[in-house]
Order: C-alpha cells, then structure tokens, then sequence
C-alpha cells in the first residue's frame, strides 16, 4: 500500500513536447512508471518517447486510460492546464511547473474545491512511491521501499531527507513535495489523513519551512487526529524577516510565520523536532523508537 | 516587485481610489514650485524610497530632518527637498546602512479628522485575497496584530468578483464609519479590491487612510507591490522599476535566473534549491558562523548561470569562505563541478597571485555534493589540482566551511 500512486497509476504528461517535459517522461518510465501518453495542443498525432501525443487532456483520458498527469506546461499556460486535467477527470495531477501567478492559482483552487481531484503542487519535486511510481523531477535512485510517508514544501532539501532516511535503512511508502508556493493544491492536512488511513505508513516526515501558518494547522491536527509517530524540520531558522527566500511562500511577513513559532507549535503536539537540517533521519528514527 | 508610493498614487487615481493631489520632484525648485501649484497653504513632502518607516526616520547628513515633513511655503518646500534629495534617509526598514532619496512627493494638505488602516494581500488559508482593515490607522498594522487582534477585521473576497457592496457596509459599521462615509467607503475599498485583482498585486497598502472633516475616504499614503511571475502580462507596470533601490548583487543575480539575498555574514553559499539553501544557513549559523548570503542556483542551472552564481558571491568583499552544498536532483555534479573550474579560471576571481589554472578562489572553497552523476562531479574535482576542501555531508561541510572562514578573519 501507499497514498495516491503505485503501480496501477497511468501517467500522462502535460507539456511532453518540451525538453523539460521529455526529459522526465523518460526519467519517469525509466524508473517504472506506466507512462501512457502526453498531451501538447496543436502537436496531436504525433510521438514522444514512443507515448502517443494529444491535442486535449480529455482525448487523452478517453484513449488511454490516464488516471494522472504530470504538468511542465510554461508558467503562463499552466493554471489553464490544471483546469483542463481536472476537467477530464484525472485524479491526481502534479503541477512541476514553477512561477504561476498568484492570483491564476486562486481561480484554480475555487475550481477544485467542487471536484474530487487531487492538485500537487505547483512548483513541487512530485510524487514518489519508491519502488512502484515516480510522477516528477526528484532523483529515483535515492528513494527506497519502506514504512515512512514524507511530506514536504521543499525539492532538494526533499532529496536530502529521503537520502538520509535511505541510509539510516529507514525506506519509504510515499514523498510528496507540496510546492513552494503561496497556494498549492495539497496541504500537509490532506496527506497526513492519508498517511494516517495508510497500513503501510508507520511514521511520517514533515519537512517544512519559514512563511504562512501550514505547519501550525498541522501541529493542531496532528495531536487530534495522528496516532503514527511524527518528525519535522523546519528550514529557515535564520532567514531575515520580509526578505523571500527562493520561494514565493518562503517569506516572514507581518511576524509570521518565523521558524521558531512552527517549532514551539509542533513540538507543543509532540512531535519530534531534527534541530539541524543533518538530523532528519535521525530524528525519525528517535520518533519510530519512542 | 515594489513601487514608489506617487507611482502607487497614480494608479489609484486613475482607478477611481481617492487620494490627495501631488506632484513628484527631483530638486528643491521643483518642489518649491509644486509647493505653489498646488496653492494650498499646506503640503506635505514625502522622501520617495521603497522602504517604510520615513516619517520617523533621519537623514544620515542632516539627523533633524526627517523623511516627511509639513511645509508652509514654497521657501520651506525648498528648503526641506535640498535637505533630503541625495541624502540618505535611515529607517527601521532600510537597514543602518539607509537609502539614497532621488524623489520627494509633494502634497496637498487635507483636515483629518480619523485615521484608519486597510490593506489586501492573498491569504494562504482563505486561498485567495483578503481586505484588511483597521481602526488603529497610521500604526504599523503588525503591533495591532500583536497587541489587539480584535481591531482587525477581515473580509475575504473572489477574484473576479470583487468586494461586494455589503462587505463594505460590514466593515464601515465596525470601523464606526456613518453617512456620507459609508458611500465615500463604498467607492474606495470596492476600487482598490479591483485594483489589486487587476494589477495582480501582492501587496496594496494604505495606511494611513483618513476620513477628512467633510467624510470622504483619502489614501494619505500607498504601498504597492506586484506579483513577480504576473509581471509578464503587465509591461506597463515593469516601466515602473526602480532598479536604483534594488540590490545590485540581487538584480544581477536576477537577471541570471538565480535566487540571492544578500546578508551580513562572511560565509557566501551556493546551493540547489530554495529548502536546502535556507537550511545551509541554518546549519552554518548552528556551527556558528554566520552566511554571506542565501543563493539557490535553481533546479535546472546550466553551465554558464552557476559561473555567474560563483561570480557574484565572491564579488562580495565580506566573503572569507564559500560553502557549495548540491543535492543534484536535475541539477547534475559534473555541470557544479565544471562550473567552479570555469570560475577559477576566469580573471575576476584571481585576486590572489596570477597563474593559470592554480589560481583557485581567493578564498577556501568547501565543497559537497550527492545526488545525479555525483562520481563524475567528485572525480572532475579531483583531477583538478584546485585547491578544493571536500566534505562529506551537511555537518562535515558546516563545520569545514565555519573553521575556514574564521582563519580567513584571523589572517587579516
């Protein structure tokens, strides 16, 4: 078991036709992943990668079968993308795509709260459950099979954390990289729910960082309605207010959303807190011990 | 991006948002005659720099003036504008170091007889913009925040479909606002709430907001910011940069297509991704040494925006040592690796003693690196005789990179 993809997910890609997009799609089958098509408007008919190419989200869905799509559609075009894949009823779609406007992914929330889809991202690594589906840009290779479920707003620092889990002999159900934008699709709130309903999940990573109030809501969720062990790192301890570090959620605004307020919060529900970004693994393995 | 606040004024205006007339002036005799222009027996001028906090802030040259001032006459207008243009205005934002004022504002006077505060950002968990208001105009709205919440009130409100006519009248009752107020209310907030939405804005600011004698609704003061990645569907408003109040490292780096923020330490990092940078200077402060910058070269750098990257860092002339940490994910090791021999042997990084390739950087470099093609990347290393520290995961790398730059600091 794991949450939201495995070997089952029929995978299509938005924005085939492009490097960034074919690269991946390669990457991503390479790893595993039953990759069925891709969708470009205007490029329909042709190949990628040995995948059929659409015109719409939808033909896609009706002739392959595609239960999840990966988005490289450039930033202005994508929240349209978002719609589209949702529109054609694909169930998880993961938005890779960095720098949408703001205000695009307002209207691409209000859409989705009517509908069943799941939006990750965008501006995230994606998804992985090692070992069965790889949907995004994070190196497959670090990943292992394993009891943890990983939720993060980061990419690399992701990476990073995986890799220490892996080494620490600590493998993984499933990772997911939230998105390091103001508004993403999936909160920590909706995975931890799943990781918890999860019987192959038996602890959970929560990676987040400086910027909006995230990772108190899931503090406060957490000591209700968690029973798996948790662990958490927060980056940005010494970011500078008002300054936005790389992401465009990443910023102390209005003396909010500082590291040491998420810690005292996630720590004031009892989970465990890797004080150095060197710590992660470690500290999931205090948190699985305890 | 950030504005000036007559530019921001300009846009309300012509959005059909109340604001005082006034005239921007690059010298004292332009403000003298904007003094008269105007023909009130008051103005107000207004030090034009991005940061906030100018009325309570200084001149750096002349430490009685201040970054705003009432003025009488065309001579006091003056008089005040010789004292700020091309000085240094110091506020709590700007940093000790100030900002050079190029610009004053000057404005009509108006009798006030209230000051509120509103402003509309995007919230993260109502997932779309909010109007803020408050009665405790002319604070900065974070102590209100802080100190008493319950003067804040709040109204959500849809993109396309804007603040609505009875949120208005919601939020004129709480604010105590009656009469011809409410409709002078109605006019403004509803056209700021499209004027956010149609900018696509990040930020509008106005605080503070007076009610004049006569009750209509004026914006005192504008802060306006934009969301960076819609700025490609408005060209007008990327007419309106300042790059003189921007960083220089940071526009530079910018236009590389990195991500920097210059700070004051003396260990420059260059990392891949945004996560990873932030806990870097983390991990570094917790050893105990303090980073230069934050630098996230971005998931897919190629050869040429890393060498720019290495420029920029060792440009800045309190770096004594440089920490590289790559996760390569996209990114691979070679292209990092590749990228700091291309660095060394470029001549803007030799200060030290000339010689080709043994240059090295003028400071320790510490170097770690994991993920895609990272045998390649340590074995380009390697075969270079670049003077290189290695350094086998985060709290090695830390540790290697602090003790460095604090022999650099001893030798000097």
């Amino acid at each position: 078991m794991s949450i939201l993809v495995d070997k089952s997910t029929r995978l299509i890609c938005q924005g085939i036709t492009g490097k960034a997009g074919q690269f991946h799609t390669r990457q991503c089958r390479e790893y595993g992943t039953q990759v069925v098509g891709g969708v470009t408007p205007g490029k329909g008919g042709t190949t990628v990668e040995g995948v059929p190419v659409f015109d719409t989200v939808a033909e896609a869905v009706e002739k392959t079968g595609a239960d999840a799509t990966m988005i490289f559609v450039p930033a202005p075009f994508a929240a349209d993308a978002v719609l589209e894949a949702a529109d054609a009823g694909v169930r998880v779609i993961v938005a890779v795509t960095e720098g949408i406007p703001v205000l695009d992914m307002v209207r691409v929330a209000e859409f989705l709260r009517h509908g069943d889809a799941v939006l990750i991202g965008p501006n995230c690594p994606g998804i992985i459950t090692p070992e069965e589906c790889k949907i995004g840009i994070m190196p497959g290779y670090v990943h292992l099979r394993g009891p943890i479920g990983v939720i993060s707003r980061s990419g690399t620092l992701t990476y990073e954390a995986v890799w220490q889990l892996t080494s620490v002999g600590l493998g993984q159900s499933t990772c997911v990289g939230l998105g390091g934008d103001p508004i993403v699709g999936t909160s920590f709130i909706d995975l931890l729910k799943r990781f918890e309903a999860d019987p192959q999940t038996e602890g959970v990573l929560l990676i987040g960082e400086i910027g909006g109030t995230a990772e108190e809501e899931a503090a406060a969720y957490i000591a209700e309605h968690v029973t798996k062990p948790v662990a958490a790192f927060i980056a940005g301890r010494t970011a500078p207010p008002g300054k936005r570090m790389g992401h465009a959620g990443a910023i102390i605004s209005g003396g909010q959303g500082t590291a040491a307020e998420k810690i005292a919060a996630l720590r004031a529900a009892g989970i465990v807190i890797a004080e150095s970004p060197a710590d992660m693994g470690a500290a999931v393995r205090r948190a699985m011990d305890r | 991006m950030k504005i000036h606040e007559y530019q921001a004024k300009e846009i309300l205006r012509q959005a059909g948002v109340a604001v005082p007339r006034g005239i921007a002036c690059e010298t004292p005799e332009a403000a003298a005659a904007a003094f008269d222009e105007l023909g009130g027996e008051l103005a107000v001028l207004k030090a034009q720099i991005h940061a906030g906090g100018r009325g309570k802030g200084t001149i750096q040259q002349k430490p009685e003036q201040h970054g705003v001032q009432r003025v009488r006459s065309p001579e006091e207008a003056r008089q005040a504008a010789a004292n700020i243009l091309g000085n240094t205005l110091v506020t709590v934002q700007t940093g000790r170091l100030g900002q050079i004022v190029r610009r004053v504002l000057v404005e009509e006077g108006c009798e006030i007889a209230r000051e509120l505060y509103v402003g509309i950002v995007v919230d993260r968990s109502a997932a779309g913009p909010v109007l803020m208001a408050s009665s405790e105009g002319g604070m900065e709205i974070e102590h209100v925040a802080a100190k008493t919440p319950e003067r804040i009130f709040r109204e959500p409100f849809r993109p396309d479909a804007g603040l609505q006519g009875f949120q208005v009248r919601k939020l004129a009752r709480k604010l105590g606002l009656t009469g011809e107020s409410v409709r002078s209310a109605d006019k403004f907030l509803r056209a700021l709430g499209r004027t956010f939405v149609d900018c696509d804005c990040s930020l509008v600011e106005i605080n503070p907001l007076a009610v004049t004698t006569g009750g209509e609704l004026l914006a005192l003061d504008a802060k306006m910011a934009f969301d960076d990645n819609a700025l490609f569907r408005h060209p007008e408003l990327v007419k309106l940069r300042d790059l003189e109040e921007e960083q220089p490292a940071e526009v530079r780096a910018a236009e590389a297509g990195l991500s920097y923020v210059k700070l004051e330490g003396n260990i420059g990092c260059l990392v891949n991704g945004a996560g990873l940078a932030m806990s870097t200077m983390d991990l570094i402060k917790l050893h105990g040494g303090e980073p230069a910058n934050f630098l996230d070269v971005g998931g897919g750098a190629d050869l040429e925006q890393v060498t720019e990257a290495f420029r920029i860092l060792l440009a800045d002339e309190n770096v004594e040592a440089v920490l590289v940490n790559i996760f390569g994910g996209i990114m691979r090791c070679s292209t990092i690796a590749e990228a700091i021999l291309a660095a060394t042997n470029r001549p803007c990084f030799a200060r030290c003693p000339v010689g080709a390739r043994s240059v090295g950087f003028r400071v320790p470099l510490v170097v770690r690196l994991e993920g895609t093609e990272v045998e390649q990347g340590r074995e380009i290393l390697a075969a270079s005789n670049l003077n290189i520290i290695t350094a086998d995961g985060l709290t090695d790398a830390a540790r290697k990179v602090v003790g460095a730059a604090a022999q650099g600091l001893a030798r000097e």
